[in-house]
């Protein structure tokens, strides 16, 4: 399979990554080479093989549905880079 | 004081021949010292550490203590440790000081060990040589030429280099096992599960888990009591008897079958690390074990099999960096998503974007049964192809790198060539089976190598019983280039 600049440019920006044209092509050489190597798993025939997402048979856990946690809204946006009366403030969204 | 296994030092504690805070002190100096050196320490903070070593003192004046109690303990900087910066070798956490605990560090905490300093790492674990941090690259104590490995390299190294006499380390592809081999020290990377991911930086969700690291395998014996255990707080920690993992230490291992995967004894390993693997497996043979070949023929698939599940995870697992709650927030920026898009670019190295581009693709629309799912099923094959060896074998042997530490620079031009590095460990994590390293000699320059040890799930007592009898009757794993 053959990526193109487009593609780089077009999963940056899926990624919200900020890419310029001299990135976004070094970037194309560098996947390019990587899917090669990916490419290899395809030698492998895989029909009817079940995909494995963990190593034990585990089911999800449940747990009744009661807080167990404190307040800690001020501990926590002590780390924010900007806050507002408990809310955490990003550029305008809605007009 | 310095070359002090783990229970020497607890016993000196308890024998009050020194304090926790002298000892905590003795290890503050060295990093002080050395430190300019090595750069495997991203973070020290004499106040908390002096202050948890007077409590352990306290505890062992009561008679009290356990056996990790005053026991400088290094923390991968990718733990969250309350009051600790945290950076996880990212700028973009440069300014975070976690509010909380991790599941790792609660335990530790519980043991009554002290926090010795946060260890240098590949950012966001994301590297084999420890060159990607933004912290600067930790050079190897062996040859400060050499890189440490990755992305434990910090805590590798500070074990090395006598800067801690133990550490923590997590291991997604092989971030434990090949710095330890880099270096000339122990390190084990647990069944998937046994190990708390709580606060633990996510990387790889499925493939992500923490591990000791330190000098010998009763070291890590002593360091996994404390660190294995179930925690609600991680969707997939398993709940499981407590075990005292060191309880098979001194078993003898006559009858022991080790099997060799032909894959791994092929082309690709260097001379000088077969030789010394050579070596290693005929003290085996002198200590009644007995060798059989077994074949692994879907394990040469790991690495592409890593490089789409591992990307995937972590591209979905560092969305949460946005620059809104905690973390770097660009300057400016015109809109939301602008703020996003440069946040993300600035605060993120090469090696991550890269990763998180390689993910983003393989999970979009069109591609996800062909690379993500094609993975998954792979991933099924080698874990069958070792589940087939085990029904031959008890453990499984061969070399953890297939070179010894490489030049500063050599390989970070080639994200490929250093993807390699990890050919050999990251079937352990695609199975979730145990693996260990142990130092087993030297090759080219005077570089340490490590002999890798893979066993069945829950075997850890089995490779750490299997590691000590060969530390035994060998003195590798004393070795120190200071």
């Amino acid at each position: 399979m053959t990526l193109s600049l487009n593609d780089v440019k077009r999963i940056a920006d899926l990624a919200y990554i900020e890419i310029d044209d001299n990135q976004a092509q070094a970037t194309l050489t560098q996947l390019s080479s990587i899917f090669n190597l990916i490419e290899t798993m395809q030698s492998v025939d895989t029909t009817s093989v079940e995909p494995m997402s963990h190593s034990q048979s585990v089911t999800q856990r449940l747990r009744d549905d009661i807080v167990t946690d404190s307040d800690q809204r001020a501990l926590f946006q002590a780390l924010a880079p900007q806050v507002e009366e408990g809310l955490y403030l990003v550029p305008q969204v809605i007009e | 004081m310095l070359n002090a296994s783990l229970k020497e030092l607890s016993n000196q504690l308890t024998e009050k021949k020194i304090s926790s805070v002298e000892l905590t002190s003795l290890f503050l100096q060295r990093i002080k010292k050395f430190n300019s050196d090595y750069n495997a320490f991203i973070t020290t903070n004499e106040e908390i550490s002096l202050a948890q070593a007077a409590v352990a003192d306290k505890i062992l004046a009561a008679g009290k203590g356990e056996a990790l109690t005053g026991i400088p303990i290094a923390q991968k900087d990718i733990f969250c440790a309350k009051g600790w910066l945290t950076t996880c070798g990212s700028k973009m956490l440069s300014n975070f000081v976690s509010p909380y605990d991790a599941g790792v560090i609660e335990r530790f905490n519980q043991a009554g060990a002290v926090n010795i300093g946060k260890t240098n790492m590949d950012e966001f674990a994301m590297g084999s040589s420890n060159e990607t941090s933004f912290y600067g690259m930790v050079k190897n104590p062996w040859d400060t030429k050499a890189v440490p490995g990755g992305s434990s390299g910090g805590a590798a190294c500070a074990i090395a280099a006598r800067l801690a006499p133990a550490a923590t380390g997590t291991d997604t592809g092989g971030s434990i096992r090949q710095p330890a081999a880099l270096c000339g020290i122990s390190g084990i990377k647990p069944t998937y599960g046994l190990v708390s991911r709580y606060g633990m930086i996510a990387f790889a969700s499925s493939l992500d888990q923490a591990g000791p690291m330190a000098k010998s395998a009763e070291d890590l014996s002593l360091l996994l009591n404390v660190m294995v255990g179930f925690d609600a707080r991680d969707s997939t920690s398993l709940q499981r008897d407590n075990e005292d993992y060191g309880r098979d230490l001194q078993k003898p291992l006559a009858g022991l079958r080790i099997g060799l995967p032909k894959e791994y004894f092929a082309k690709g390993m260097s001379q000088d690390v077969e030789s010394a693997i050579d070596k290693a497996l005929t003290e085996y043979r002198k200590l009644g074990a007995e060798t059989i070949e077994v074949a692994l023929p879907n394990a040469p698939l790991s690495i592409p099999v890593y490089y789409v599940l591992a990307p995937a995870e972590a591209s979905s697992n560092l969305s949460r960096f946005d620059g809104v709650r905690y973390g770097h927030r660009a300057e400016s920026y015109t809109d939301l998503a602008d703020m996003y898009r440069k946040s993300r670019a600035e605060g993120f190295g090469p090696e991550v974007k890269r990763r998180i581009l390689i993910g983003t693709y393989v999970l979009s629309h069109g591609y996800y049964d062909a690379y993500y799912i094609k993975a998954q099923k792979l991933r099924r094959l080698i874990a069958q192809d070792f589940a087939e060896a085990y029904q031959h074998c008890d453990v499984i042997m061969g070399p953890t790198t297939p070179t010894v530490a490489f030049n500063l620079g050599e390989k970070s031009a080639d994200p490929i060539q250093m993807y390699l590095s990890d050919i050999y460990t990251s079937a352990a994590n695609l199975t979730g089976m145990p693996a260990m390293s142990i130092p087993v000699g030297f090759g080219e320059n005077n570089r340490p190598v490590g002999l890798h040890i893979i066993g069945n799930y829950f075997k850890e007592a089995q490779l750490l019983n299997v590691a000590h009898q060969y530390q035994m009757v060998t003195d590798w794993h004393l070795k120190s280039p200071v």
